[in-house]
């Protein structure tokens, strides 16, 4: 009796789950990563064009405060030569001190220093941007998602699905539209397919050819100068800026599991081997007679 | 400890000098190689040593990331960074130490529902079983503390939601809380205290644990039939065939470890708590972590506050009578057809549980948690008490050798390795 209640109850909330995550703000199509998967790599031409529109689309408004110049020719990132991050480093003043006077002073900037923040403090940015400050963008595709809902967020185990973040930010970057006929949008807000509550603060960051890409030898741009493909870039962009190690945790990874997988197995034998001393391993019990005496 | 513990005989000089002032080569012999365990024990039984494995994993990375961590409100988020980023191997000592919380809790719940299952925490092993319910009160305490310490959002607002349920209780309520938070609000004296308990209490647990091994060592470990070791036949040394049995399984649990930490090491977190703490901004659902679902559930189903906090004290302390709860005189699930059932009800009412924890409590949510709150403690009031009453057992075996050889038999004369547990097979 109790049983059977129970099952219905659980038939109900499994069948209503979807419906109530779908009641929300809409799901971001899942897109294809070169980071994704067990042996998932970077594309240093992505994350240097992601870098490129970062810096001049969002860096007038975003930080990213945890990154340092030098970590942007470091291995598994964009790989920039250590010339170039050099020489970009030097294009940022930064402000240093106090000096033997006691005097704050200002300075190009070095590989090991950080990116310098747009606004000298969270207060200032606050009020340049209509009340809300700008979020820092070090760790965007880990510090946001979407709902997954049942039975989603079981099979995203087995299939390794961690990049809801950066399919969010893809989503979210090319979800600006046109409020659909009766939603009031309030002052200073813009509509957005994908934000939560569909109101967002940031206006359109983005229109097709803002950024220029490097040219290949036939004189085209390396990819399409989209806002779809601008979105793509400065998001991989930011996963590594967000996961630095990515690639570092995935190879050693595959070198842990598989040392476990054949540590394992060995074990496993010595184990049958031991045992079978006192004549194998027998585990449980036996399986009771299903009738018994009245 | 018990009569087999004199079997440890020193060889050499030093050896025999030493063991008459300080036995303690005697104590390991006694406890870790001569100690007999019954020989169907089945992979449900190496738990204890993967909880071992976890724990000191535990502390050993915790000890590194302190070497680093600052707990400062204005530092911490920034620090962890810090150490994800700029330490050499931070990362996977972090991820090791965020997701061996996850994996120390998965493993502690098989090890209790294991125990459920086998009747383990009958007598003669109450004072073992009520030592390992202390083992769990002090991980929640501990995995709660160390979730604040990235001073993230939901660190910020999961201790702001779970310090104001102490403000419920009467009269004392709002000291406790004020001593808690060190002031007026969560702030920094809070993670200061918080980061200091969090280093104190998995000492702690290592010694509730030596006392939780210590009393498995007096009656010896329960085993799939719930019937106690009768001869030496029923029985194999712990050392080698424990011991390796225990080494492999804590192996193949690192595979299952390393697979979070290498290829999902943020799925069991909250992407909320990659924000710096922000007491201005409260996230969109504040959601403890998933082994806290349950009483998180059984929290929110009651109306009230102060119902909900004991009834979600009360879903764990309820555990500590089980022994008394459970009328029945047969140990082992495997000869109780009918429990075998509600047992199985009760896990699915758990993990149900769980689900309705993650969800916001509203419309059928808090309905659904309330008829699951309902029967989870009838299962313990009810289902156990009476059940021991109506319920027929099958036959048990005379001794646990006479009941391997009825698997023996079943494997068709070959020794039957795994593919002899019917009833785990749900």
């Amino acid at each position: 009796m109790m049983k059977r209640t129970l099952l219905i109850a659980a038939a109900v909330l499994g069948f209503s789950a979807p419906v109530f995550a779908a009641g929300g703000t809409a799901v971001p199509p899942q897109l294809k990563w070169s980071f994704q998967g067990p042996f998932g790599t970077f594309d240093r031409a992505q994350l240097q064009r992601g870098f490129k529109v970062y810096r001049e689309v969002c860096a007038s408004c975003h930080g990213l405060s945890y990154v340092t110049f030098r970590n942007l020719s470091q291995p598994g990132g964009p790989e920039f030569s250590e010339a170039q991050v050099k020489a970009l480093a030097a294009e940022y003043k930064i402000q240093d001190g106090p000096n033997d006077a006691g005097d704050m002073f200002e300075r190009p900037g070095r590989p090991a220093d950080r990116f310098p923040s747009p606004f000298p403090n969270e207060n200032a940015a606050a009020s340049a941007n209509g009340g809300k400050a700008p979020p820092d963008l070090s760790l965007m595709p880990k510090a946001r998602t979407y709902e997954r809902g049942f039975p989603w967020f079981i099979t995203d185990v087995f299939r390794q699905y961690s990049e809801n973040g950066a399919d969010y930010l893809v989503a979210l970057l090319t979800g600006y539209e046109e409020a659909p006929a009766g939603f009031q949008v309030p002052e200073g807000g813009h509509y957005n397919h994908y934000f939560p509550g569909n109101v967002i603060a940031m206006p359109k960051p983005l229109s097709d050819g803002q950024v220029e890409y490097p040219k290949n030898e036939a004189g085209q741009p390396q990819a399409p100068e989209t806002v779809e493909q601008y979105a793509r870039d400065v998001t991989a962009f930011l996963m590594w800026t967000a996961e630095p190690h990515l690639e570092a945790r995935k190879r050693l990874g595959f070198q842990v599991m598989l040392f476990l997988l054949v540590l394992s197995g060995l074990l496993y034998f010595t184990k049958k081997k031991v045992w079978a001393k006192v004549g194998g391993e027998v585990e449980g019990h036996a399986t009771p007679p299903m009738t018994h005496n009245p | 400890m018990s009569d087999h513990s004199t079997t440890y005989v020193p060889k050499s000089a030093f050896g025999k000098w030493f063991e008459s002032r300080l036995p303690i080569a005697g104590l390991v012999h006694s406890s870790f190689i001569a100690f007999p365990v019954p020989r169907n024990l089945t992979y449900f039984w190496t738990f204890g040593a993967i909880l071992v494995f976890m724990l000191v994993s535990q502390i050993v990375t915790g000890v590194f990331l302190a070497m680093y961590y600052t707990p400062n409100a204005a530092l911490a988020f920034q620090s962890v960074e810090h150490i994800m980023r700029d330490v050499n191997y931070g990362w996977l000592i972090r991820y090791l130490h965020a997701n061996g919380a996850s994996m120390f809790f998965v493993a502690v719940y098989v090890h209790i529902f294991r125990n459920f299952y086998y009747g383990s925490y009958k007598a003669p092993r109450e004072v073992l079983y009520i030592l390992g319910v202390i083992i769990f009160l002090l991980m929640m305490a501990t995995a709660f503390m160390g979730y604040v310490l990235p001073w993230g959002q939901m660190s910020f607002w999961g201790a702001t939601v779970i310090t104001n349920l102490f403000s419920a209780i009467p009269v004392v309520g709002e000291t406790i809380v004020h001593y808690l938070w060190g002031g007026y609000s969560v702030g920094n004296p809070t993670l200061n205290r918080f980061f200091s308990l969090h280093y104190l209490l998995p000492f702690m647990i290592v010694g509730v644990v030596a006392l939780h091994v210590w009393a498995l060592h007096v009656p010896g470990q329960n085993n799939p039939t719930g019937i106690p070791i009768k001869s030496g036949k029923d029985a194999v040394p712990f050392t080698p065939y424990a011991t390796i049995k225990d080494i492999f399984a804590v192996v193949v649990f690192m595979l299952f470890f390393a697979y979070w930490v290498f290829y999902m090491p943020n799925y069991l977190g909250h992407a909320d708590n990659y924000i710096p703490a922000n007491p201005a901004v409260t996230p969109s659902h504040i959601v403890p972590e998933w082994y806290f679902l349950p009483f998180y559930a059984i929290l929110r189903a009651i109306p009230d506050k102060l119902g909900g906090v004991i009834a979600m004290g009360a879903a764990i302390v309820i555990w500590c009578f089980m022994p008394w709860l459970d009328t029945s005189k047969v140990r082992s699930t495997a000869y109780r057809p009918l429990y075998k059932q509600f047992f199985w009800i009760f896990v699915a009412v758990c993990i149900t549980l769980g689900w309705l924890g993650s969800r916001p409590a509203e419309g059928w949510y808090v309905i659904a948690s309330q008829i699951c709150t309902a029967y989870y403690f009838a299962h313990f009031l009810i289902v156990l008490p009476v059940l021991g009453f109506v319920e027929r057992p099958l036959p048990l075996p005379n001794s646990i050798l006479e009941s391997v050889m009825g698997v023996q038999k079943g494997g068709a004369g070959i020794p039957a390795g795994a593919a002899s547990e019917p009833q785990t097979k749900g």
